[in-house]
């Protein structure tokens, strides 16, 4: 195990961080679900790509308003509906997660609302891109200049909060076909439409050192310490349901005869 | 924001309060927290309010809450006739990016659900404290609502709680 960071004197909270890599996405969700739910430590989770295509809605995503149920049944796209908030999004092998799971009383100048997690998000990504791009939190999304890299999600407990991100290190086009423009969009999107609206990140910085700096701007407020994923214990954990679900061909099949 | 500071500094210049303006029912008073807290309510430090009328309890989340959480666009309740105990989760909201938990204040059976909130969960917002109610609860403890917070501690604490981030 490695401990990175200057923290051991500055007594700075510890992070757990796992380095995984093509983790299915459906098994990231229920990882991240269950460590925010059941453990009392902190966490950052860095999924340098998943395993497939697949679909994922916020909580409350109504499927026939969000995809394009035809190309996804076509292409046998799986749909998961994920435990926290926000919108949806297509991810793949050239998706790179990182999320962050804290105790509310770790990062003690923020408070557990949505707001104010963002807020400490952007600083905290404002630090990984300095001096390599024009970043900015805009709303509630990562941008250069105007353009979206980097799409959030939360989910708040009584004293614990995640904040994870899907960043669009590149994407293909085809892609894009799976969802439809959604009707709640930000304001700073206007009409824009998916290609004119998102960007790649592997035009800014190559992908290890995107995943570097962000460990060591963790490093500068926690005492992040590397563990590997086998070595996490979940033995003294009850059975546990999940809220992240995986959509059944059903469920989509009935959006494709709505849509029609 | 700042509407609420003058209407706030407004009523304590012209010393507002409950006795003087009947037709406000429930009654409430301003806080300097900027959000309301209305007298007559309990109030847990995860930001849920109970009032106990009889032989039910009423939850939902305060002005604060609201507030701090932005415009919900979803609310996950329960079914009736479930069971909740004090300080677990029953239910969700969902606001911009987030699903907050929400969690009950007291141990009791659920009797009713705002169904309402399925539809317009904008109430949650615009009516925390009336349209915006989430369970009704049979107390399986009712003296567990000692420990709650009255108004007054708890407008302390949110503004403790603002002052410190």
């Amino acid at each position: 195990m490695a401990v990175m960071g200057k923290a051991k004197e500055a007594g700075l909270p510890l992070m757990k961080l796992v380095k995984l890599r093509g983790m299915p996405i459906l098994q990231q969700l229920h990882l991240e679900e269950r460590l925010l739910r059941t453990s009392s430590d902190n966490w950052c989770l860095i999924n340098d790509g998943t395993n497939s295509p697949a679909i994922v809605m916020g909580l409350s995503g109504k499927l026939s308003e969000l995809v394009e149920a035809k190309p996804v049944l076509r292409d046998c796209i799986p749909i998961i509906r994920r435990f926290t908030g926000g919108g949806t999004v297509v991810v793949d092998h050239d998706t790179i997660f990182v999320t962050l799971i804290c105790n509310k009383d770790a990062v003690p100048n923020v408070q557990p609302f949505p707001r104010s997690i963002m807020s400490w998000s952007g600083l905290l990504y404002s630090e990984v891109f300095e001096g390599l791009a024009d970043f900015h939190l805009r709303e509630n999304d990562y941008v250069f200049g105007d353009r979206k890299f980097g799409g959030n999600a939360q989910s708040i407990t009584k004293n614990r909060w995640i904040h994870h991100t899907s960043f669009l290190w590149n994407y293909e086009v085809k892609n894009m076909c799976y969802l439809k423009l959604p009707a709640k969009a930000p304001q700073y999107r206007l009409t824009r439409s998916h290609m004119d609206f998102i960007c790649r990140m592997k035009e800014y910085l190559p992908r290890s050192e995107f995943i570097e700096r962000t460990i060591k701007a963790l490093g500068s407020q926690f005492s992040v310490k590397s563990i590997s994923l086998e070595s996490i214990d979940f033995s003294s954990v009850s059975e546990y349901v999940h809220t992240t679900k995986l959509l059944t061909e059903q469920e989509i099949q009935e959006t494709c005869t709505i849509q029609t | 924001m700042a509407l609420r500071m003058w209407a706030s500094s407004t009523a304590n210049a012209l010393k507002l309060s409950s006795a003087s303006r009947p037709h406000l029912h429930p009654p409430f008073s301003f806080s300097r927290c900027l959000s309301t807290v209305l007298d007559g309510l309990k109030y847990a430090e995860s930001h849920e309010w109970v009032k106990h009328e009889g032989s039910v309890a009423t939850i939902g989340i305060t002005d604060h809450a609201q507030d701090h959480l932005g415009e919900v666009v979803y609310v996950e309740l329960p079914e009736s006739g479930r069971a909740v105990s004090k300080n677990s989760g029953f239910g969700a909201v969902e606001s911009v990016k987030a699903t907050s938990d929400i969690n009950s204040p007291i141990s009791g059976e659920i009797v009713e659900v705002n169904k309402k909130l399925t539809e317009t969960p904008g109430l949650v917002n615009s009516s925390p404290y009336e349209d915006g109610w989430m369970i009704k609860v049979k107390p399986s403890d009712p003296s567990e609502l000692e420990s709650l917070l009255g108004p007054k501690e708890y407008t302390k604490f949110c503004e403790e709680e603002d002052a410190s981030h």
